[in-house]
């Protein structure tokens, strides 16, 4: 007997659930009476959304001067606020495609859950570099369209390869997205017994019926999908790094920048899908799917990742020593030393010290501290931003033009409105699409891996073949 | 189960999404043609307080562009002549013509002629005359055989691609400066001269934001 003992992996579901119970804890949220509670939560997700409506109309009337950008500083919350967003959106798709690809069957409890925060975020990303151009009538100039004017997009830029990388992602996300919810919305087709719901599931199920053929075709659009999706996951945020990394301002102008930021990403996408998810699932009552098991899963991503970033800061500096290059050894030691210290050591704080805890088990199974650290994290990272963004430009080659950038309201409601946009789109897909992939979970039940022969005799035993009842009666 | 959708709803999204590709590039197609100045503003021809007609006054008259306006050579307008450049032959000639008349009220009263402009460029692109012609840029290059228009109206369209079509190629189009007021002209080998023009006059179009926006 070996001193090794074979820890068999934990149950991926827990609770006694067989098909039909799974398929009433996922569906009966959407075909139930709306709750009371969703109904306040989505005032206040409508009231952030008007501020934000409020501060973009403000802004397209007024100018981009409502900002709080300065002569050296022409990049402030805009950028910082596009790329928190698209990071946060990274864990969608890596949580769908190469944990996919991977065999990891523990995403299939959190993966439509993470598409779906993907699907959003980068919804309230792509509002950033919609507004800040100054006229926005004009933004179809973004896009390679023939007109009278010979405009056209140039290709040389960053910017130009971000518009494309960005709206790519969303796209192959969206389908991604789509593709795996359509069995889904044909089990709520037949368990809804009005007409509205059985008519708009119905449509967007797209005729599903669950024939073999179905499935085939279905296996194979999922697994054409999750193979474009991966190197999208990978290629957006080296994409959006190159908007710093192919400028040369000291402090952007490094080839690391590339891997830090997918490193970032994946981080702060983690501990969003962990606050989330936390919430939900304990109001919806799905800990029996999203278990705790997930969540030290997640937390080891998230202390994976978060020691990239740490490494990532520490190589920064090394290089800036290492390269001999001046500017980039003044802004180093300006950033830590300089007018946003401030700044930087919160982002040292939330980034790299805070995921440090979870070394720990107990700290990476409770649920209290995954759920204050998983905030943190994303304070620290959208810190990590402003750190870049604004102390390369606020101090750069002279000294002469430094200037400090504060924002103005506007920039700050402009933010916060953005989480109005995002949780109004949020608590809709609670309320009205499975927020677990009800198919993809029952794959991994034990019941969809049946051994049909007795443990100890070896013996054939026939399955028993029971037809489910319909279950289209009122939840 | 019941059935929700009737049979032919299976091609309705297909449909949809054939609709979708063709009326996106019907829309591209239609703003790019209907909604271009070439489409918008050539032809332009509106009433002017005297029906001054070029056709008379270059063509049959022979007078040089240069007799009106004056400043082209030397300044960012071609300038809209005043009345007493009329009148110098209108105090002689036609002096009781009815299509006259504001001319000779804008003579006593000193309250110049409200002409209407036809070529107009937008405010956030800086043209200047003097740099064109100076060149070699002919007259009828942007305003069209104005010698054969009774009613001056608007040929080209004005639009930034029109714009760049020759600060790309300037060669296809310059002709020695001493030509510029002529119209018809036609250069016998227009590309072979067109070289030599940009060589001498050192001529190098901007074709970047900057040049003409500012």
């Amino acid at each position: 007997m070996s001193k090794y003992e074979y820890v068999p992996e934990p149950a991926l579901v827990k609770g006694n659930h067989d098909f039909a119970s799974i398929t009433r804890l996922v569906t009966d949220v959407n075909l139930r009476p709306t709750p009371k509670g969703w109904y306040l939560a989505m005032i206040g997700a409508n009231i952030l959304l008007g501020v934000f409506l409020v501060a973009v109309g403000y802004l397209i009337w007024e100018g981009t001067g409502i900002w709080g950008l300065n002569n050296p500083v022409g990049w402030g919350w805009a950028i910082i606020n596009f790329v928190w967003w698209v990071g946060i959106g990274h864990a969608g798709t890596l949580i769908s495609a190469i944990l996919f690809l991977f065999r990891q069957n523990w995403r299939t409890a959190i993966n439509r859950f993470a598409e779906a925060m993907t699907i959003f975020a980068v919804i309230c990303a792509l509002v950033f570099p919609g507004i800040h151009v100054g006229r926005i009538w004009v933004i179809y100039w973004v896009f390679p369209i023939p007109n009278q004017m010979y405009m056209w997009p140039n290709f040389n830029s960053p910017l130009l390869w971000d518009v494309f990388a960005v709206s790519t992602y969303f796209t192959v996300s969206f389908l991604f997205w789509y593709v795996g919810l359509v069995p889904d919305l044909a089990t709520l087709r037949d368990r809804a017994v009005d007409k509205i719901r059985k008519f708009t599931y119905g449509l967007f199920s797209l005729g599903w019926t669950g024939s073999n053929r179905h499935w085939w075709n279905y296996e194979k659009a999922y697994m054409i999908l999750a193979g474009l999706a991966t190197p999208l996951v990978l290629s957006v945020h080296t994409i959006v790094s190159f908007d710093f990394a192919v400028s040369v301002i000291p402090g952007w102008h490094t080839t690391i920048f590339p891997p830090y930021f997918v490193a970032g990403a994946i981080f702060s996408g983690f501990a969003m899908v962990l606050t989330l998810m936390i919430v939900a699932r304990k109001i919806y009552g799905m800990k029996d799917i999203m278990t705790d098991d997930h969540m030290e899963k997640m937390n080891i991503i998230i202390l994976v990742t978060g020691s990239m970033v740490g490494f990532a800061y520490a190589m920064e500096f090394f290089i800036a020593w290492y390269s001999g290059v001046e500017y980039e050894q003044a802004i180093f030691i300006l950033r830590a030393t300089g007018p946003y210290a401030w700044a930087y050591w919160i982002m040292m704080a939330c980034n790299v010290l805070s995921p440090q805890f979870f070394w720990s088990k107990k700290l990476r199974t409770s649920v209290g501290f995954t759920f204050f650290i998983s905030i943190v994290v994303n304070i620290g990272m959208w810190f990590e931003r402003f750190v870049i963004t604004v102390t390369s430009l606020a101090t750069d080659y002279l000294p002469s033009s430094w200037d400090y950038y504060s924002p103005t309201i506007w920039d700050v409601l402009t933010y916060v409105g953005t989480f109005g946009i995002f949780f109004t789109f949020f608590l809709a897909f609670l309320r009205f699409l499975p927020m677990i992939a009800i198919a993809e979970v029952k794959m991994i039940l034990p019941q969809a891996d049946p051994h049909n022969y007795d443990e100890t005799s070896k013996e054939y035993i026939a399955p028993k073949v029971e037809l489910p009842k319909p279950q289209a009666q009122k939840v | 189960m019941a059935q929700i959708f009737p049979k032919w709803t299976n091609q309705v999204p297909r449909k949809l999404l054939i609709g979708l590709i063709v009326s996106v590039n019907v829309l591209i197609l239609i703003v790019w043609y209907f909604f271009s100045p070439k489409y918008t503003d050539v032809g332009y021809a509106p009433t002017q307080p005297v029906p001054y007609s070029h056709k008379v006054h270059v063509d049959q008259l022979g007078l040089d562009c240069q007799y009106c306006h004056t400043s082209v050579f030397d300044s960012k307008q071609a300038n809209v002549p005043a009345t007493q450049t009329c009148m110098n032959c209108h105090n002689q000639i036609l002096t009781d013509s009815d299509k006259l008349a504001p001319i000779r009220e804008s003579w006593e009263t000193g309250q110049p002629v409200e002409w209407v402009r036809v070529n107009n460029l937008a405010d956030y692109a800086y043209f200047n005359h003097a740099a064109h012609v100076n060149v070699g840029v002919g007259c009828e290059s942007c305003h069209g055989r104005v010698d054969k228009m009774e009613i001056v109206y608007q040929t080209e369209p004005l639009s930034m691609g029109w714009c760049l079509d020759c600060h790309r190629e300037p060669e296809k189009f310059l002709r020695p400066v001493e030509e510029v007021t002529t119209m018809g002209y036609k250069a016998e080998n227009q590309s072979q001269l067109g070289a030599e023009l940009v060589e001498k006059n050192n001529v190098s179009p901007p074709e970047y934001c900057q040049g003409c926006h500012y």
